[in-house]
């Protein structure tokens, strides 16, 4: 008896994949649930399990093919059917039994199964903004030209928009000048998840000066500049600089690190992450979201800082969650494995997602400060630069402190300048006294 | 100047109706132009020796027409008295005109116009030759961007090359050396037709010779149809699907060896006029030492923004690809010169018209019934007969049509093909709804005025809701 096998529901908001590697070859027999695909989204790359066992017949994607819900994956002839029933009603039967094991992965008319994407409370909002294609207006082939007239169409061509993701208001769906204009106004005020609404020019020929190299970027690459150059456009930066005296702190985590060898390592970051809790609660604008198509600032009561990750296919962010309710062991712990899946490329998509804060310490590489741009939809952002050995003041002369420079960057539509000293100050204070820091435990 | 060496911004390449406009869009943009063009003056084929001549001369023949067609109504004039010198000159002076207003448009705008031959030596650089002794050019030109506009030349198939004067190209049968008492024509297509015609209308005995099953192969049948019943009567034969095998220069006369079922196959004929086609102008330009590319018919390869693949060349018109049109590449100028001022701009038209200028005249935009059929697409088809047309009746020309390709579901107008006097005029109103996406709606509540052949069009648009004013249709 024959199975396909097609691309399950990838998790919220994935629409498509890059196929990074097809882990069974034809004629392969195969249990239930092996993974038998690694696929690479926006910003993760994990495997796909087929949940049916079977002697793979066909492979119909290979490396490098992008694929979406429901693209036929592999044909199996399943193992032990001695194909003498009934095959037509023997065919939906088996797929049938294993449904209630996995909701809505791949029978499209899961009645009774509540939709994985229903629950996320995030699908509500993050709906209306659909995955944005790139903007063109070069007529395509297989298009029909859009309904809209030369001023329009040049207009559209400016802003760099594509005609086709517009519905006109006119007479047959005849977009109209305004309609564009709606239209941009709309996507500024209603981000998409990626693709700048600006075209860029197009760039000279490099290799008329030298020899040059072209590298295809990768998706985590292409994600991020997306979501980068929209945050950059969007958000009107500012950036707020102090030093946190870490001396005693920093002293305090040495002991604590040594002398508790196998526990988890709390390291700075961990230690930011509960002092900028700390300071969200005090300051609730900074874990927010602005919505400005409804005019209204959205607070969050839950606390899921992102941590900025180096790794060798490009910047991720993971986020913890609940960072208020858990200890700094628990949350030393979160991290390691996190940031180890992060290297790994074996976060989920789920893992990136409903961040309200991010932190990015860069201590480790080195500078004395930097200016983070704001991770969209968050409002604000903490750069850690490297900790150095300063002269400071003291009434029985100059003394050498550690001190650790900070950088906060925020969306100024949300936050004023005095409440963004206010809450930098507030992470200084709680870092420079180790004290204060536990009260807020 | 001899000898020199010159630099500019922009050099356009042919100054024909894509290159002059170039040169032109580009100085009015500030940039400094050269336009080199091998004609004492700018024009290129369509005002030398091919759009302009030819309507002189059809606008003539329709004269000729009219006043044999107007002994009906009472009016004779007698036979008319056809001085070809005379109307040679004054086709002359049309194009003498036109390319004398095009030059001095070029001294105002500052383009420096160079006569000469140009080849490419690099991406940015064209090697100057000078047409005549008397001239004097600069031997190079370097440039920053580059506009390819050389066009295109009639096919003369090598069958047909037999060093004989009296088988002549499209060029040619503009001269108008004499008119002939009997006259081939190789090609159905409008080249053809519109030189058959004129001749016709002098007193030559035309036949016209296709390879395919109808004239003006490509062009919608229900347009061609009331065209070729008024050319039957006007042309001594029309043989379709049938090709000339061999050309014979012989002292009587030019002998075309002919197949072709129940053709005569050996035809004695005075002239000889082929029009097989164009073909884009792409040879011996020296472009094998730049970047650009050309594909198996010659045609430079380019973009939407009419970008060749040497990123400092730009193609426009009919080296460019087809349709091979005036108007076509006057518009692609335009959008070469906006990318390189770096402006957004795009070649995105949706209706390219074609006029076949012809008795009557076809014209067409946007979509056909050909491209329906083969696109297998759902398209709600109008015609709209001119018997139903006061102004035509009163034109004593009922045979012509309008029609109208509309979706379905939007009533959008998607395409509009005319048959009949002056379609080449109301074909603007079809262009101008195809391109901003009118409904039909919008073409029949707007007033058309009476009487006018335009109506023509606003009554095909009522027609989509079931009644036109002028034309009952039963109810099914």
């Amino acid at each position: 008896m024959t199975i396909e096998f097609k691309i399950p529901d990838l998790g919220e908001n994935v629409e498509s994949a890059d196929v990074g590697q097809v882990m069974v070859a034809e004629g392969d027999t195969i249990e239930a649930e092996q993974p038998v695909l690694e696929v690479e989204t926006e910003k993760a790359v994990f495997e796909v399990p087929c949940p049916h066992a079977g002697t793979v017949s066909k492979i119909h994607v290979s490396e490098g093919d992008s694929v979406s819900v429901g693209t036929l994956v592999l044909t199996l002839e399943e193992t032990g059917s001695n194909g003498t029933a009934a095959s037509a009603a023997a065919s939906a039967e088996p797929e049938a039994k294993k449904e209630p094991e996995e909701p809505a992965k791949s029978e499209p008319d899961t009645s009774s199964a509540p939709q994985p994407s229903k629950a996320d409370p995030e699908a509500a909002s993050a709906k209306p903004a659909q995955t944005a294609a790139p903007a063109t207006t070069a007529p395509s082939k297989d298009q029909p030209p859009a309904p809209a007239g030369p001023a329009t169409r040049r207009l559209a061509r400016q802003l760099g928009v594509d005609l086709h993701e517009i519905t006109g208001s006119g007479p047959g769906g005849r977009i109209t000048q305004d309609n564009v204009k709606e239209f941009v106004k709309n996507r500024l005020a209603n981000p998409v998840g990626g693709g700048t609404t600006v075209a860029a020019p197009p760039l000279p020929d490099f290799s008329q000066w030298g020899e040059v190299e072209h590298e295809a970027l990768n998706k985590i690459a292409k994600t991020s500049a997306n979501n980068l150059s929209f945050a950059w456009q969007t958000v009107p930066h500012v950036t707020q600089h102090d030093l946190a005296d870490v001396t005693d702190l920093e002293a305090a985590r040495r002991r604590f690190v040594k002398s508790h060898e196998g526990a988890p390592k709390i390291t700075m970051t961990v230690l930011a992450v509960k002092a900028v809790v700390a300071a969200l609660k005090a300051y609730p604008r900074f874990n927010a979201s602005i919505d400005m198509s409804r005019g209204e600032l959205i607070l969050k009561r839950y606390f899921h800082i992102g941590v900025a990750v180096d790794t060798e296919n490009g910047l991720v962010v993971p986020v913890i969650r609940d960072c208020d309710q858990k200890s700094l062991l628990e949350l030393a712990a979160e991290l390691t494995d996190i940031a180890g899946r992060a290297r790994a490329r074996k976060l989920g998509p789920n893992d990136m997602k409903g961040g309200t804060f991010t932190i990015s310490n860069l201590g480790g590489i080195g500078g004395t400060g930097f200016t983070p741009i704001v991770n969209y939809p968050e409002v604000a952002i903490l750069g850690m630069a490297r900790s150095r050995q300063e002269y400071v003041p003291s009434e029985s002369g100059p003394v050498a402190r550690l001190m650790l420079p900070l950088s906060l960057s925020y969306d100024h539509r949300v936050v004023n300048g005095a409440d963004g000293a206010r809450f930098i100050g507030k992470v200084t204070s709680l870092l420079s006294e180790p004290f204060q820091l536990l009260t807020e435990l | 100047m001899a000898g020199a060496v010159v630099e500019t911004e922009v050099v356009v390449l042919g100054g024909g109706p894509g290159g002059y406009a170039a040169a032109f869009h580009a100085a009015d943009h500030g940039m400094k132009v050269a336009l080199v063009d091998l004609d004492t003056a700018p024009g290129g084929v369509c005002l030398h020796r091919g759009c302009i001549p030819s309507k002189a001369l059809l606008h003539a023949a329709k004269l000729l027409n009219e006043t044999r067609e107007a002994n009906e109504w009472g009016l004779s004039f007698g036979e008319p008295k056809i001085d070809l010198d005379r109307l040679r000159g004054w086709k002359n002076e049309v194009v003498d005109k036109l390319t004398g207003g095009v030059r001095e448009l070029c001294q105002r705008r500052g383009v420096d116009l160079i006569r000469a031959r140009g080849t490419f030596k690099s991406s940015q650089s064209i090697a100057l030759e000078a047409v005549d002794d008397s001239a004097l050019v600069p031997t190079e030109i370097r440039f920053e961007h580059g506009i390819i506009a050389t066009g295109s030349v009639p096919a003369m198939p090598e069958i047909f090359r037999i060093g004989d004067e009296r088988v002549m190209d499209s060029t040619g049968g503009l001269d108008l050396k004499d008119v002939p008492k009997k006259m081939l024509v190789i090609g159905g297509g409008y080249i053809g037709l519109e030189m058959g015609t004129v001749y016709a209308a002098l007193g030559s005995e035309v036949t016209v010779v296709e390879f395919t099953d109808g004239l003006l192969p490509g062009a919608d049948r229900d347009l061609v149809r009331p065209l070729a019943k008024r050319l039957e009567k006007q042309f001594a034969n029309i043989h379709l699907k049938s090709k000339v095998d061999s050309l014979e220069a012989k002292p009587e006369g030019i002998v075309a060896h002919i197949t072709g079922e129940g053709v005569e196959p050996e035809q004695l004929f005075d002239r000889v006029l082929v029009a097989v086609g164009r073909r884009p102008n792409s040879a011996n330009l020296g472009l094998e030492t730049t970047k650009v590319k050309i594909d198996e018919k010659g045609f430079v390869e380019v973009d939407s923004s009419q970008a060749t693949a040497d990123p400092h060349l730009f193609a426009i018109g009919d080296i460019a690809g087809e349709p091979m049109l005036a108007h076509k590449a006057s518009r692609e100028a335009k959008i070469a010169v906006e990318v390189i001022a770096g402006e957004p701009a795009a070649f995105d038209n949706i209706a390219i018209p074609a006029v076949v200028f012809t008795d009557p005249e076809i014209a067409w935009c946007g979509l056909t019934e050909n491209e329906v059929k083969k696109q297998k697409k759902e398209v709600a088809i109008v015609r709209f007969p001119w018997g139903a047309s006061g102004r035509a009746l009163t034109l004593n020309r009922t045979e012509g049509m309008t029609k109208l390709l509309v979706d379905p579901k939007t009533e959008r107008i998607l395409g509009v093909g005319i048959v009949g006097v002056g379609a080449g005029e109301l074909i603007s109103e079809g262009i101008l709804a195809v391109e901003t996406a009118a409904v039909a709606r919008d073409l029949g509540d707007s007033i058309h005025p009476h009487p006018t052949l335009t109506e023509t069009m606003m009554e095909s648009a009522e027609a989509v809701f079931g009644q036109a004013t002028h034309m009952y249709r039963p109810k099914k």
